[in-house]
């Protein structure tokens, strides 16, 4: 009970920081969904930070480190390191630039202006909004796994309805667990809009940054238990079986195309989002910088944390060895007294929100902002009539990601893979939007339609994540099927835009308006 | 640093970058099951390592290839013609 008590404490502090927050909202919608551009270096690195690493990056990265070993970090931390910071400087700082001379406030906005393309906000919204559901469902699921695996023993048979305690072991069923989640960061993102949300995630990524080092210190000295901290992680890690340390059963053009995976960041809608509306382009330097060595900071230990929980220093009853996501609640909530468990408990699913309310909210400004107030007109709806479509279309997403976090689970990692595969297939889109003035309107749209038809194609062929190993293989070489679906996407789009009629004078004199047009 | 140009700049990023991504594949690790400082599996110290590099180009690249003179350029725009904007 004492630690859902503190996981209680830690949600109602959050919602008094979203409520508080309120009280600087201004009323308009511009202020409820944008800040009015207020967002500084510190908060622009926290909420970006804050919202790439998620259950991905905690509940995920741990979970996959017992399956896959060592391995994982270079997988996708450390290239996300390099390949993140490069989009936030050759994508954020012009679409920044763009953003505040033309007043953007969404990417459907910006390529509804460079393709000079009335329509492509009906067939890119539906598809962006597609993808970004596999994210919210990591966090949902996740942190539905989690509470319930902390909170084991805290109720006797009997507190729950039959249906739902079915396999909970005494803990908060992880139906009821999502569900609670879901409505909290639904109330502070409608109480506080992005101001809220964005303190929001500065809050949690502090409070989740602090507490992942101390749980790896405590899980460190209690698995190690040798006296001293250095002792324990040697005798912890000793541990290890030698082919966990190695990558003799992960391929080297599976590693290699893993590099493409991080591409993601160009086109997500809440990343793309905060470079359109950014205070400064110089508020991008600090993330730029710090975001390779935060990410260092939090995948370390979680990958440790995975690999000791294959040793026999601890044993692994046999539903959390045969479910990934449950590996660190249970490493946790086993090494920690009910005070700590609580205390990192809150950690994590800090962790897991300050994702979901940004996703959450840029979904509702982007319906508003790019489906109703676009194709309705503006003026048909008051300030107050666009929030509450903004909320309304957020309530229903969230409606349909939960029903589907309570069929059977895939694992977090596997899940996040496509989900970012989708979108780093459409790096091509932004780049060549950018930096490439022979982009068309007809090359845009074969580039979404390519980019659908293969992600469609390929999660389904992978049992739509069931199987987590599922590659593309040419002549005996597994390739991510990330690498596919991107290079069909910029052929594609080169193609269809090398035999379309080129963008007319004044869009190149809008967006390259230094040199002279080919 | 300073009296680099903008252009050799980013061509000085561009070329770390490039070198990051070639040393992200290290092939000698594969079956390295070593451990540095007697707990960090070699491999993974390897690409921790690789994300320390990773921030330290990206603060040279700060220094040497931010494009400064866009916000200037853009700030200056925005206050020549205060009525313009807001048509997406």
């Amino acid at each position: 009970m004492i630690v859902l008590g503190i996981i209680a404490a830690y949600i109602c502090l959050l919602l008094f920081l979203g409520l508080f927050s309120s009280l600087l909202f201004k009323g308009t919608s511009q202020d409820y969904m944008l800040a009015s551009h207020s967002i500084g270096p510190f908060m622009l690195l926290m909420s970006l930070f804050g919202t790439t690493m998620t259950a991905f990056a905690l509940v995920g990265s741990t979970g996959e480190a017992y399956v896959e070993g060592a391995g994982v970090y270079g997988l996708l931390a450390s290239s996300s390191g390099i390949i993140h910071s490069l989009c936030f400087f050759i994508l954020g700082v012009k679409l920044w630039s763009l953003g505040k001379k033309y007043g953007y406030t969404t990417q459907i906005q910006y390529f509804r202006d460079r393709l000079n393309s009335d329509k492509i906000g009906v067939i890119l919204f539906p598809i962006l909004v597609g993808m970004v559901i596999p994210y919210l469902l990591i966090g949902v699921m996740a942190s539905g796994t989690f509470i319930n695996a902390v909170t084991r023993g805290t109720f006797e048979a009997g507190t729950f309805p039959g249906f739902l305690e079915e396999g909970m072991n005494g803990g908060v069923p992880k139906s009821v667990a999502s569900f609670a989640i879901c409505v909290v960061v639904l109330i502070y993102v409608f109480f506080g809009g992005m101001r809220g949300t964005a303190w929001a995630n500065t809050f949690q990524t502090c409070v989740f940054m602090v507490l992942g080092i101390v749980t790896f210190y405590v899980i460190a000295m209690k698995l190690g238990d040798q006296g001293s901290l250095m002792a324990s992680l040697k005798h912890a890690s000793n541990a290890i079986d030698a082919e966990k340390l190695t990558r003799s059963h992960m391929s080297k053009t599976q590693f290699a195309t893993y590099f493409f995976v991080p591409l993601s960041v160009g086109m997500f809608p809440h990343l793309f989002q905060h470079w359109l509306t950014a205070k400064s382009a110089s508020s991008f330097k600090l993330p730029v910088v710090a975001h390779p060595f935060f990410i260092m900071l939090v995948w370390s230990p979680c990958i440790l944390i995975g690999l000791w929980a294959t040793t026999d220093l601890i044993k692994l009853p046999p539903p959390v060895a045969g479910n990934p996501n449950a590996i660190l609640p249970f490493m946790v909530n086993k090494l920690n007294g009910d005070v700590m468990t609580g205390l990192l408990s809150a950690g994590v699913l800090a962790a897991i929100m300050s994702s979901l309310d940004s996703q959450f909210l840029c979904l509702g400004t982007m319906f508003t902002e790019d489906i109703v107030v676009h194709y309705g007109g503006k003026g048909r709806y008051s300030e107050k009539q666009v929030i509450l479509i903004a909320r309304s279309f957020i309530i229903a997403i969230v409606l349909v990601v939960y029903v589907f976090s309570l069929f059977e689970p895939r694992r977090v990692f596997t899940l996040g893979i496509w989900c970012f595969s989708g979108f780093a297939s459409l790096f091509p889109l932004v780049f060549a939007s950018l930096y490439w003035k022979k982009l068309t309107k007809p090359g845009a749209y074969a580039a979404v339609i390519t980019c659908a038809a293969s992600w469609i194609y390929f999660f389904r062929e992978s049992k739509f994540g069931l199987d987590d190993k599922f590659m593309v293989t040419y002549g005996g070489y597994e390739t991510m099927p990330v690498m596919t679906m991107f290079f069909l996407t910029a052929i594609a789009m080169i193609l269809v835009s090398l035999v379309t009629k080129p963008p007319s004078e004044e869009t190149l004199q809008k967006f390259f308006p230094d040199k002279p047009t080919a | 640093m300073s009296n680099l140009t903008l252009k050799q700049g980013r061509l000085i990023i561009a070329g770390l970058v490039i070198l990051l991504i070639i040393l992200h594949q290290d092939n000698w690790n594969w079956e390295n099951s070593n451990l540095v400082f007697g707990f960090i599996p070699v491999t993974l110290f390897y690409q921790m390592c690789i994300s320390i590099g990773a921030s330290a180009v990206w603060f040279l690249a700060t220094k040497i290839a931010w494009p400064d003179e866009l916000e200037e350029k853009v700030l200056a725009e925005i206050s020549d013609a205060p009525e313009k904007g807001g048509d997406a």
